[in-house]
């Protein structure tokens, strides 16, 4: 796999554009002055990299570049809207940039380059989204990657919930990586990277409404670097997907159901943090259906787990990897869990937002 | 988890279940019939599903999943009550999070929340209570559920509202009352249980003593049980060991967290700001006697039922829902004619399906295991759905 090197930012086109007041207003969005200010300000100065320097409508890269690092590209966007902007352990910021890269890289692409879009509701406070563009440009740079492009939307009070932020993802997928869900076979063992579940409950407790306090920080963290790792360690990786929304109950039953096979999971072997098990029990939610920011699930040839464990284990990002489970034939599109307590259950596909219980 | 592993160790599980296959053969229905035994409350049904019990047990014995889910219980027309009074302008409406699904003749509080009305979901009524005191301007309205385990919560918020003297409070009152259902059910002519697992939290707060009655005048065993798996299989050989030694009693095996006598602070607040309701409607199990409570007179300023007149319509359940036959025990979930068809999580038509403690819902979601019975389950929903469409 060989690197594309960027290089160092040149100085020329540096505007100096400067916004003043507390809080964007309906003209930061208006196109004139003001707005441009704000995008010089607020994004354009950290930001700063070659290919969004010059400027233009659109950032433009050469093909012959990309090209050395794979015979691919793999394209994504998502858009992020999580309330709160702020919690413990990330921000709105870091989520946009790390969930796009993650989508990039459990296809094996090496993730370049970012666009980040953003609406801000008028009255947003300048220093608030200061923030938010710095976490961005800190993710982004600590992933290796170049946010190249964006836009900046401003709406009317009430239009949009204080600010989304939308980033789509160009990679490069490596020559002879062939990553898919419906890759999984009989025999595979599942592992996941770390404790699940964290990021929908630090999400949780960051919402005052549950008056619970729990100190457990959100994982948002970037996987690129992981599973190159991993993919050294084992170049035939079956399947692989971060288990963002939906948790790793979603994933493991999208695999299911992709390749007509059953997984079977293993409880015991799932880390759970303490912290996490027991907001669930309080709450009578399940932490397999917790929304992760910084975890996935691969599939993996028997033959080759123990090694893309050791592999995974070794990377900053992969301390608490486990193998959670294995693939069985039958039932066909099942997801069974083995409880820790001797008995058997389906993990199905959850029908709409979990919803804790009375008592 | 300190308290909680202690409680779902699997080599005390094994030990369990041998204990009881040995007391099979000494139960003498059980050389006629499988021997029914009905867990009353919903947070044992989910356990149950949750943790595989099931299976683990002998086939000689059935676990009937008893009506203790007060979502599931609740009839269309209440749904319907709180979408009225949830659509009020200046209302906010506050919830528990597992009611919002619960279908209505129209709508669900999910979907009225979809179309404008101001829901929110809360833990506990002292959240409505501080979305009140922040609110000063708006009418907030708790939509009180549940049995005698949430009632006394309820009590203490209203008593707090009086002496802070916050009057932009309401309570749309629809808590019932668990003694004269199992009472209803086991006068029902169709009747074949053998024995209760009796609800863990409702006696923490009315203690035991209200059960002696089914054990003196009915002959049914009760015991009450835990939550935890290790629990539910104690509670399960403690009745068997009632009907092999021909003894009827009521049993405590949840005895760390419940009292004999029950909480008597809670209940002096209970009984202090509810009153019995001449009938209370049911979903499934129909109207049944002195079932619910209501606000006192004395109270009647916080009771959002006198303040708003809701319209309080009774609306029949769906002719092909069988729910309360599911909830007598007469047949199981699988063996509704619309479970798994045109009835499932995602489309219920009865409660059954809505809450994770309903016994359908339980079912559809964690087995059992049997794979070309789940596989026809799911084409046929797929081809109900698309028909549908």
């Amino acid at each position: 796999m060989s690197a594309i090197v960027h290089k160092p930012a040149p100085r020329a086109r540096l505007r100096s554009g400067k916004v003043h007041g507390p809080t964007v207003t309906l003209a930061h969005g208006g196109g004139g002055k003001a707005m441009r200010d704000l995008i010089d300000d607020v994004f354009v100065g950290p930001f700063a990299n070659p290919v969004l320097a010059p400027l233009e409508d659109q950032a433009r890269f050469a093909l012959s570049e990309l090209a050395r690092g794979g015979d691919r590209l793999a394209f994504t966007t998502d858009s992020y809207v999580v309330d709160p902007l702020f919690f413990l352990g990330g921000d709105i910021g870091e989520l946009a940039v790390n969930g796009t890269i993650n989508d990039l890289a459990v296809c094996g692409a090496r993730p370049l380059y970012l666009s980040c879009a953003v609406i801000l509701e008028e009255g947003f406070p300048l220093d608030d989204l200061r923030r938010i563009a710095a976490s961005m440009q800190k993710a982004a740079a600590a992933a290796g990657v170049l946010i190249v492009t964006g836009d900046t939307k401003v709406v009317q009070r009430h239009a949009a919930d204080k600010l989304f932020v939308n980033t789509s993802g160009i990679g490069v997928i490596p020559r002879g990586v062939d990553i898919a869900a419906a890759r999984a076979r009989p025999g595979d063992k599942v592992l996941v990277n770390g404790y699940i579940g964290d990021h929908g409950v630090a999400i949780l407790a960051a919402r005052d409404e549950l008056a619970l306090d729990v100190p457990i920080r959100s994982d948002t963290q970037p996987l690129n670097g992981l599973v190159e790792s991993l993919l050294k360690a084992c170049p035939d990786v079956h399947c692989l997907r971060d288990a963002t929304r939906g948790g790793i109950a979603t994933v493991l039953n999208e695999f299911a159901q992709s390749a007509d096979v059953c997984v079977h999971l293993e409880e015991p072997a799932i880390p759970v943090r303490e912290a996490v098990k027991g907001v669930s029990e309080i709450l009578g939610l399940d932490p397999l259906y917790f929304a992760n920011e910084g975890k996935l699930v691969a599939l993996i040839p028997a033959a080759r787990a123990e090694t893309a464990l050791a592999a995974m284990r070794a990377h900053p990002a992969g301390v608490d990897a486990a193998i959670i489970g294995e693939i069985g034939d039958r039932p066909e599109g099942s997801v069974i869990m083995h409880t820790s307590f001797g008995g058997e259950r389906i993990v199905d596909m959850l029908v709409g937002e979990q919803l804790p219980r009375i008592c | 988890m300190k308290f909680v592993d202690e409680f779902r160790d699997p080599a005390k599980a094994r030990i369990l279940v041998s204990r009881i296959e040995e007391l099979v053969p000494q139960i003498p229905i059980c050389r006629r019939r499988p021997l029914q035994l009905m867990e009353v409350c919903g947070g044992h049904t989910h356990s149950i599903f949750k943790y595989g019990i099931e299976q683990m047990l002998p086939e000689a014995i059935e676990l009937v999943h008893g009506p203790g889910c007060p979502v599931c219980v609740l009839p269309i027309g209440r749904v319907d009550d709180c979408v009225a009074l949830a659509e009020q302008p200046n209302v906010i409406f506050t919830t528990f999070g597992d009611a919002m699904r619960v279908p209505g003749s129209r709508k669900s509080l999910l979907q009225a929340k979809a179309e404008g009305a101001d829901i929110r979901m809360v833990y506990s009524p002292t959240d409505a209570l501080r979305i009140a005191r922040g609110n000063p301007d708006r009418e907030v309205v708790f939509f009180a559920l549940g049995f005698e385990t949430t009632m006394p919560s309820t009590a203490f918020t209203i008593l707090r509202a009086e002496v802070e003297g916050i009057d932009n409070f309401s309570v749309f009152c629809n808590h019932i009352t668990i003694i004269p259902t199992i009472k209803a059910i086991l006068d029902s002519p169709e009747l074949t249980l053998d024995g209760f697992l009796g609800p863990g939290h409702v006696s923490m707060v009315i203690g035991t003593g209200p059960y002696e009655f089914i054990a003196r005048h009915y002959r049914k065993p009760l015991v009450v049980s835990g939550f935890e798996p290790l629990d539910i299989l104690q509670s399960v050989w403690m009745v068997m060991m009632q009907l092999a030694e021909g003894r009827c009693e009521v049993e405590n095996q949840y005895q760390r967290v419940v009292p004999e006598a029950g909480n008597n602070a809670a209940l002096a607040a209970v009984h202090k700001v509810f009153q019995l309701r001449e009938f209370f409607e049911w979903r499934g199990l129909g109207s049944i006697d002195h079932s619910g409570v209501r606000l006192r007179p004395t109270y009647a300023r916080f009771d959002a039922e006198r303040r708003y007149g809701v319209p309080n319509l009774k609306i029949a359940d769906p002719k092909a829902c069988q729910c309360g036959e599911v909830l007598k025990g007469v047949i199981k979930p699988w063996q509704c004619k619309v479970f798994g068809t045109a009835c499932t999580p995602e489309t219920p038509l009865g409660s059954l399906m809505v809450s994770s403690e309903g016994a359908c819902a339980a079912v559809y979601n964690y087995g059992p295991i049997d794979l070309d019975e789940r596989l026809k389950r799911r084409t046929a929903a797929r081809e109900s759905t698309e028909a549908r469409a």
